[in-house]
């Protein structure tokens, strides 16, 4: 023990006369070890805490402060008690000594046993004895920090100080610079309104004190370690100034000047800020200001230069609107809603009725903003605005003013049905009449644009549940399918199958009776080329495909799902007789795959869709492969690499969000198919042949296309379906994908293979198809006729395991990167590298279930790219391109984050890959830097001079897509920081009136922009 | 710019914007050569801000695609814009913009010509002159402030 206390004398004594800071961390640490108490740490400096030199006191009550920093968790009741007394006395002391008090304090404020009654001693001290605005700005800091432990801890003794306290923070905080000591402030102030602490008679004080910053004008010096931006200022300012309706009477004046200022930051903070402050206020805060706050907000709508201005005035109204519909009226006060929506209504109606003028739409957007805010704002305003609106259209007939004003129309139209739905008298009744006669005298106009806000306005009444007759919606779907039939604008005819997709949703019987066997019969007449007649505007063809799309859009609801199934596959089965072309079996397989992605949404409907369509598709492409006499020359139409993939990514949609129940009978039924040519699950059973697609050669190879059809099931099952005969399917898949068929077979087998393995759990079996998968690859890979399939199933195999972050993965990708430098794959390897990386469209995504772990390619970054860099480095230049290509393939799939980190190792291999003749590793190239441009201006400043020739160089390169990415890149640059720039100017802008005269159009627009914006670099008016 | 303070023309006809141009196969074909024609002008010009409004030259109607005329062959480009109203002091500063947006935009074979629609201003005459002139046009761009009024309608839309 007596030890202990001889070294804590010698501690001590390095630490005061010695000026050792370290020795504090020392005492701390023995006194967290128990090796001494604190009352031995104040025993041991009791002379130098009396001493008469004041630096030496200082240094005394340093030493206990920054032991009380680490252990105040330890102390006890009493022991802070007697500290805090000994704190409070120092406050009085010399002013060198004050920092330190206060951070003794601070540590003791943090403590859970501080004596009840003594936080209001310890505030009382400081308010009375420091001059906090003359401390610097960490002690500052110190004062707030023991205010706000105090507030939360001891919240209930602050509050009996009353408006003292309030006082007492008003004048610790008035006249505060620092940003980091605001952010502090502000929250204080915050709390102290939001808990309700008494203001008394300081509200104004408050007010003053804090208000004083606003609107912020604060730009963060560059490479500020503290990372306060201006945001985060004026989110703390906000916060207060909005926090009470008691400021209303202070606050309200203020926005309104400064709603005047010239800046627009100001302008948008204080439109900001009367947002926020309007959730707290209600009619009787803003009744004074109202006429004020509206003429400043329509002058900035009406004559703002700014689309941010514009719609922080209309959130401004927005929120006005919504303050005044709150309050609850007295019976003898006057409604403020009423007369605030009045004048804003003599304000903007008149601008109504002159549909070309500009100040049609600012006026009513207004409108829009205040009737958007409650029912009763609504009401009012569409009671005044739709009669008017109704009658401008009947007045005007040019079409593009109709279109206006019908556009107008249907804004007032959308507020109705958000808040008026429910209600009985919606307001709208009255109106219904000369609504609809405008609407349906719209729709037959022959203005397109004017006909598609029709369409959109038909959409919203349409689907105002019992607002319509049954006759009207009769008519409303009869015109969607003229539409639909005859437009001949291609944008406006999709708006109007979209439209059909949502009302079809609210009305299905009136769809299957009346739109239904229209496209029925419409899609019955075959299209074929150069057969149109001249009468009409639109090709058959095009009317057969829209057809096509609308039944699948309007597939929507259930029973509507029950009808357009059954004729769309009746056209997929039309083809088994083989005189149809692929395209239209393609568009057909399309359609149906839209109408199982709408079927996701509802179970029903995709359990229906599965067990129709998947088994009707089986069959008939089974039979066809079975009755294909495997001659490559004429293949069976369903048997095309596009009606597969097709039908295939269809197969993928009705699968992925079946449930498990569901899926685990047709597992077993459709792999007993393929394995052994069961075909009990197939719709007819008169079949020429077995069906045995996994024997590799004979007269089943057509057969064996149909893989694709099943790995497009097996591969999007859940994780939790368990697949039958799992180890025989993965050799027969393993076989087929390196034999010697056609590529869509074996690529098909490769992929259904990766996807099994994907999911496949850790174990043997996973452990022995790998085995089995590497061996056959290595052969593969020696068998000069077959090195392609073993280079395809590898990417496939090496893809799947790097999803998965399995073991094996590292070993696969070294063998694919050493691939790079073989003569023959080394191209296709490089190739193979974007397959690695990038989503796959098909399976092996999240949509598929497979495994996928965050952040994988990160993984495959860090790990694989200095093998591609030191491969890039070792390779003879006939092979460097490849590892290029392959680099910049990884590099385009990352996300930009990580690519800047990485940039300043990369950045001199880009630029060479610039140089590099292959245009495709160019444009990648190209196409990776352009977003990185941005971010990283302090790396590329010292390439600065290599970059811009070389982009220059790449403006004209032969390739068009090269030259436009380039000249995009030199506009990217024209936003890095002016001193980098300037001093290539002038050289930029004479190299560029080249690409001006590019024979190309798309590659002028580019030169344009980018010329245009390095004129204006370091330019006034900029 | 003009701030709070009243516009002379506050509340003006608006017309309506052309979409973006729509992209061709033949625009795509690596090997076909594209004429710059009238439309691929007006678009250099169209998107160009008024120095008053919040508004471009297209919306208001002072440039039409009908009043730009271009010969590829021959070099030359005439535009006409034609002023909101007959007094409008901005003319020569809208005459420049257009002007100068062309100067950068064009190879430096065409001749351009930047002109008011005949009988739409009141000094027609004057402007056009001005505008004709290469020395004062250069000497205008000296011009700090111009400049960056000129800029400024050239610059894009925040």
């Amino acid at each position: 023990m007596a030890e202990a206390q001889d070294s804590l004398w010698g501690l001590v004594e390095e630490f005061v006369s010695g000026q050792q800071d370290s020795k504090a961390t020392e005492v701390a640490a023995g006194v967290k070890d128990g090796a001494f108490t604190v009352l031995q740490v104040v025993e041991a400096l009791g002379s130098c805490l009396a001493n008469p030199e004041p630096r030496t006191r200082g240094r005394g009550v340093q030493l206990l402060s920054q032991v009380l920093l680490q252990c105040y968790a330890n102390l006890k009741e009493k022991e802070v008690e007697v500290l805090v007394v000994f704190y409070e006395n120092r406050l009085k002391d010399h002013h060198v000594i004050t920092p330190h008090v206060l951070q003794g304090l601070k540590a003791l404020s943090m403590s859970v046993v501080f004596p009840p009654g003594l936080a209001v001693s310890v505030l009382k001290s400081i308010f009375q004895e420091v001059h906090v605005q003359s401390l610097m700005q960490l002690d500052r800091h110190t004062v707030y920090m023991i205010i706000t432990n105090f507030m939360n801890n001891r919240e209930q003794e602050l509050k009996s100080l009353g408006a003292d306290f309030t006082f007492g923070f008003i004048q610790v905080m008035d006249g505060e610079k620092d940003p980091r000591n605001l952010l502090v402030a502000f929250q204080i102030v915050q709390n102290i309104i939001t808990k309700n602490y008494s203001l008394g008679p300081f509200v104004e004080e408050l007010f003053e004190v804090t208000s004083c910053y606003f609107p912020i004008d604060f730009n963060p010096p560059p490479n500020d370690p503290h990372g306060i931006t201006r945001e985060d200022l004026i989110l703390g300012l906000r916060a207060v100034l909005a926090s009470t309706p008691r400021f209303a009477e202070f606050l309200l004046p203020l926005l309104i000047e400064k709603m005047d200022s010239d800046i627009q930051s100001a302008k948008v903070d204080a439109l900001q800020t009367l947002t926020a402050a309007c959730a707290v206020y209600e009619q009787k805060e803003l009744k004074e200001f109202l006429s004020g706050l509206w003429s400043s907000i329509r002058r900035e709508v009406f004559q703002t230069a700014s689309d941010k201005v514009e719609a922080e005035g209309l959130a401004a109204l927005h929120a006005l609107s919504a303050g005044l519909s709150r309050s609850v009226l007295s019976p003898d006060s006057e409604d403020l809603l009423n007369t605030f929506l009045s004048s804003i209504l003599q304000d903007c109606r008149h601008h109504l009725c002159e549909p070309d003028m500009k100040l049609v739409w600012p006026s009513a957007k207004l409108l829009q903003a205040a009737a958007g805010a409650s029912s009763r704002a609504c009401l009012k305003v569409t009671a005044n605005v739709l009669p008017l609106l109704l009658e401008q259209y009947n007045q005007h007939v040019q079409s593009s003013h109709r279109r206006t004003i019908l556009e107008m129309t249907l804004g007032f139209l959308k507020l109705q049905s958000k808040w008026l739905q429910e209600e009985d008298g919606n307001g709208l009744a009255n109106f219904k009449d000369p609504l609809c006669s405008m609407v349906f005298s719209a729709v037959t106009d022959p203005s397109t644009p004017l006909q598609q806000v029709a369409v959109k306005a038909l959409t919203v009444l349409g689907t105002q549940q019992g607002f319509l007759s049954s006759g009207d919606i009769d008519l409303i779907v009869d015109h969607l399918t003229r539409l639909i039939l005859e437009e001949t604008d291609s944008q406006s005819c999709q708006a109007v199958i979209d439209s059909s997709g949502s009302l079809a949703r609210v009305h299905p019987a009136v769809f299957i009776s009346r739109m239904v066997p229209q496209l029925c019969s419409r899609l019955q007449t075959v299209p074929m080329e150069g057969t149109d007649d001249r009468g009409s505007a639109i090709p058959q063809r095009t009317v057969w495909q829209r057809c096509l799309e609308a039944l699948a859009a309007i597939s929507t609801h259930h029973s509507i799902v029950q009808e357009t199934v059954p004729i769309l596959l009746d056209h997929v089965r039309q083809a088994q007789k083989g005189d149809t072309i692929a395209e239209d079996v393609v568009a057909v397989c399309k359609s149906l795959h839209q109408v199982a992605v709408l079927c996701q949404e509802n179970a029903e409907s995709l359990c229906y869709y599965h067990q129709k369509v998947v088994p009707c598709l089986l069959s008939i492409t089974v039979l066809a492969a079975m009755q294909d006499r495997g001659n490559a020359a004429d293949l069976h139409v369903l048997l095309n690499d596009n009606v597969l993939t097709a039908m295939a990514s269809l197969i993928i949609s009705s699968t992925t969000h079946l449930s498990p129940d569901l899926l685990s009978s047709s597992v077993s039924q459709i792999v007993n198919l393929f394995l052994d040519g069961d075909v009990s699950i197939l719709k007819e059973n008169s079949f020429p042949s077995k069906f045995l697609p996994f024997q590799i050669d004979g007269p089943a190879a057509p057969q064996s296309r149909l893989v694709a059809l099943f790995m497009a099931f097996v591969c999007s099952l859940p994780r939790n379906v368990e697949i039958p005969h799992l180890s025989r399917l993965l050799q027969d898949l393993l076989s087929l994908s390196l034999a010697g068929c056609c590529a869509f077979a074996f690529t098909s087998a490769a992929k259904c293979f990766a996807g099994l393995i994907n999911k496949c759990p850790a174990g043997e079996q996973l452990d022995n198809s790998l085995q089995s998968a590497s061996h056959k690859i290595e052969s593969g890979l020696e068998d000069e006729s077959r090195r392609t399939q073993a280079v395809t199933l590898l990417t496939w195999v090496t893809k799947a395991l790097i999803l998965r972050y399995h073991p094996m993965d590292g070993h696969l990708t070294n063998k694919m990167i050493g691939l790079l430098s073989d003569r023959d794959l080394g191209p296709l390897a490089a190739d193979m590298f974007c397959l690695l990386v990038s989503d796959s469209p098909d399976i092996l995504n999240k949509a598929c279930h497979a495994d996928i772990r965050i952040m994988f390619r990160q993984r495959f970054f860090t790990e694989n790219v200095p093998k591609l860099v030191q491969g890039f480095n070792a390779a003879n230049e006939d092979n460097k391109p490849n590892y290029l290509k392959a680099l910049s393939h990884v590099l385009n799939c990352l996300p930009k984050q990580v690519l800047v980190t990485e940039l300043p190792s990369l950045i001199s291999l880009l630029l060479e890959a610039l140089s590099c003749p292959d245009e495709v590793v160019q444009l990648s190239t190209l196409t990776c830097l352009e977003p990185l441009l941005l971010d990283a201006a302090a790396i590329l400043s010292v390439h600065i001079d290599t970059l811009i020739s070389k982009l220059l160089c790449l403006t004209s390169s032969p390739s068009m897509a090269v030259r436009i990415t380039a000249l995009k890149c030199m506009l990217a640059l024209t936003k890095l920081p002016l001193p980098m720039l300037l001093p290539y100017k002038q050289q930029v802008i004479r190299a560029l009136a080249k690409p001006l005269d590019d024979k190309k159009r798309l590659v002028r627009k580019e030169a344009v922009e980018a010329r245009c914006q390095w004129f204006l670099i370091g330019s006034p008016g900029s | 710019m003009v701030g709070s303070s009243q516009l002379e023309n506050a509340n003006p006809l608006i017309y309506q914007r052309s979409g973006e141009r729509q992209v061709t196969a033949q625009d795509e074909d690596e090997q076909l050569h594209d004429r710059i024609d009238d439309r691929e002008i007006f678009d250099l010009i169209r998107s160009i801000n008024d120095p008053e409004h919040p508004l471009s030259l297209e919306e208001l109607n002072v440039v039409e695609e009908i009043r730009v005329k271009v010969e590829d062959k021959e070099s030359t480009v005439s535009v006409e814009f034609t002023p909101t109203i007959p007094h409008c002091s901005m003319a020569t500063l809208i005459g420049l913009s257009i002007k100068v947006k062309l100067l950068r935009s064009l190879p430096e074979r065409f001749k351009v010509d930047v002109h008011i629609t005949p009988g739409t201003h009141a000094s027609e005459h004057a402007v056009n002159k001005q505008l004709a002139d290469k020395e004062r046009v250069a000497a205008a761009l000296e011009n700090s402030h111009l400049l960056e009024v000129v800029n400024q309608c050239l610059s894009a839309r925040s």
